[in-house]
């Protein structure tokens, strides 16, 4: 067999191959092995063991007043009274506010805040968002109410509603997820509704429609499975913005109630002495911004990753 | 063209009737009396009595709503309890340096981030590009309250260069009114930089790929030349739709900004509203940010035939 020949039937296999790898190469394949998602996303696991095994963590409880330990900084020892009266010694990592409460306790007790808030308010949202983006986007006669509707609550800006929500039911985890949730809504219905209208234009949705399948199974069954990809990086959006909303509204004292520890309430509570303790702002403050950064990351990631359309977008 | 004018503004009517609805029914979502709750919990028996009868809320909802948007459109948004006066007079006292310190952020982010996203897409790939798209994910994920305590640590306390907080009118002389805006500005700047940059590095490459820039450069115009009259010119538009969006951003990052730093205006007074549960107040505030956000991204659509001449209505 001549030299170039056989070089050439190489070539061949080798392409065919390459092409092979190319078709088997699952979605999760490709975000596996994309690096944003893989440091976000080892940060994300990291934050998520800290908020689960928060009580093993050389914690003392978070809400636990002592009035001896008051206004101590990072890396000094004192001795906690619990409420039982014993008497335990602790180092305190990253000091204490100005009513004697751990604030390294506190900062690992608020990853569970964070994190809960966050994915519960992308799941709510995204829920209410696919049903509204689908009907929308599906059922022609709704379409024109419905948008103007999310035209409206997209004007008034995010925080002002979540704000104004949580004033009016005063602040419990469940009135914050929902406040935080509710102005994302009209942005995920936008998203799905403008993908349901290039799907439906699909062959196997007209295959289906010809089948007579019915429309709830249309919309969910063959339509809304196409949407996934971008509702992943869109919710993983949502949990950054959501995250850093709650800070806010904990921040500026709207939030969850001040002895619940939250990332923003340990902050809240560290401002009118922050000339003599910046660390009661800062140390929250990084693991927030951390926190934020990892998701965002991660966002970005799986954007480039699933949605590359979007990616070349922005 | 008066004819799209006219168009466009009619079409703002359903969105800012639907706000209207939205902000209505908040306080009617609210457990408890509409009258109590916006006559404060100070009120006496007499108060309560007198804003039931002008707010008509014996009558039935529709009707309810009806006199609402009859005070709304003349301007009436009820009266504070808590600062005793009429909402919307105190929305005008509190409006300077909200406009101050929105108009110094953008007109900061503007100078800084064009240029920038500018300079990343004409050296696409390379280290400032990389340097860039790094900070803005950073610029979108801290805090505008942990960045402006880093900020007032750094600058205020330790350096001494500029006030801590606190605001002083333009009227008590310019140095001093722009001296406590610097570090609130540069605060609220970095998240619009982020995003103003991206935009604009993105646009900006997207037109660097057009058969104009290469005829362009064909003809010898220099490299400035070719990026600013031709690349950034033909981009304008996906950039300043981005500022009309990004104000909605900006409303969220006053109300913060202005806790933080200690100035009287909207944004502060949004919270402690929302802290003494004064209804009006809150009604008035998102009322108003509401229009303004509206009232913008029309000037942003309209702004478009001038910025494209290809865009003809």
């Amino acid at each position: 067999m001549p030299a170039a020949q056989s070089k050439a039937s190489e070539l061949e296999t080798l392409s065919v191959e390459a092409a092979d790898i190319r078709v088997t190469e699952s979605a999760w394949q490709r975000v596996r092995k994309n690096w944003s998602v893989r440091i976000g996303g080892a940060a994300l696991a990291l934050l998520l063991l800290i908020a689960v095994s928060a009580p093993w963590l050389g914690t003392v409880d978070p809400t636990l007043f002592d009035a001896a330990s008051r206004d101590l900084v990072p890396g000094q020892r004192g001795e906690i009274t619990t409420l039982d009266g014993e008497i335990i010694k602790h180092k305190f990592w990253f000091g204490s506010d100005s009513y004697g409460r751990d604030i390294y306790s506190r900062v690992m007790y608020g990853a569970r805040v964070s994190l809960t808030v966050a994915v519960l308010a992308a799941l709510l949202s995204l829920a209410f968002g696919i049903v509204c983006g689908l009907s929308a986007g599906y059922l022609r006669w709704l379409d024109g109410i419905l948008m103007r509707f999310m035209d409206g609550l997209m004007a008034i800006p995010a925080i002002l509603i979540a704000i104004a929500l949580v004033a009016m039911w005063r602040g419990s985890l469940t009135t914050v997820i929902i406040a935080i949730a509710i102005p994302e809504i009209p942005r995920v219905t936008r998203l799905v509704r403008s993908l349901v209208l290039s799907i439906r234009e699909e062959p196997y949705v007209e295959a289906a429609v010809a089948l007579g399948t019915p429309t709830w199974k249309i919309m969910f069954g063959h339509i809304l499975p196409n949407t996934i990809a971008p509702l992943v990086v869109q919710g993983t959006y949502i949990c950054a913005a959501a995250i850093l909303v709650e800070a806010i509204l904990s921040f500026l004292g709207v939030g969850l109630p001040p002895d619940i520890p939250t990332w923003g309430n340990i902050m809240a509570e560290g401002r009118p002495q922050f000339n003599q303790y910046p660390h009661n702002i800062f140390i929250p403050g990084v693991f927030l911004a951390i926190t934020v950064l990892a998701v965002n990351i991660l966002g970005d990631g799986l954007r480039d990753t699933l949605d590359p359309k979007m990616a070349k977008r922005v | 063209m008066l004819n799209f004018i006219a168009r466009r503004i009619l079409a703002t009517v359903p969105v800012l009737a639907i706000v209207a609805v939205l902000v209505f029914l908040l306080l009617r979502l609210t457990p408890g009396d509409p009258a109590a709750i916006l006559a404060g919990d100070a009120a006496s028996a007499d108060q309560i009595a007198r804003i039931r009868i002008s707010l008509g809320l014996d009558q039935p909802i529709i009707v309810q709503f009806g006199i609402w948007i009859g005070h709304l459109v003349t301007g009436d948004l009820g009266e504070s309890f808590y600062y005793k006066i009429q909402v919307a007079d105190l929305i005008a006292q509190r409006l300077e340096p909200t406009l101050s310190l929105a108009t110094l952020t953008i007109l900061f982010s503007v100078l800084v981030s064009v240029p920038l996203g500018v300079i990343a897409a004409w050296r696409f790939g390379g280290w400032f590009d990389r340097a860039l798209m790094g900070f803005s994910v950073m610029g979108f994920s801290i805090p505008v309250f942990v960045l402006a305590y880093i900020l007032i640590w750094i600058v205020s306390l330790k350096l001494g260069w500029l006030p801590v907080q606190g605001y002083k009118r333009i009227a008590d002389g310019f140095w001093p009114y722009l001296q406590h805006l610097i570090l609130p500005s540069i605060t609220l700047s970095v998240i619009f930089i982020a995003l103003i940059a991206r935009v604009t590095r993105a646009s900006v490459l997207e037109s660097l790929g057009e058969d104009y820039i290469r005829t362009a450069r064909a003809k010898g115009l220099r490299e400035s030349q070719v990026l600013i009259r031709h690349a950034l010119a033909n981009a304008a538009v996906p950039i300043v739709t981005v500022i009309g969006i990004g104000i909605a951003l900006l409303i969220g990052g006053v109300v913060v900004t202005e806790s933080v730093y200690a100035i009287p205006g909207l944004g502060r007074l949004t919270v402690d509203a929302v802290l003494a549960r004064d209804f009006p107040t809150i009604q008035g505030v998102i009322l108003f940010f509401s229009l303004v956000y509206v009232g913008v991204n029309l000037l942003v659509d309209l702004s478009y035939v001038f910025l494209d001449p290809r865009i003809r209505y």
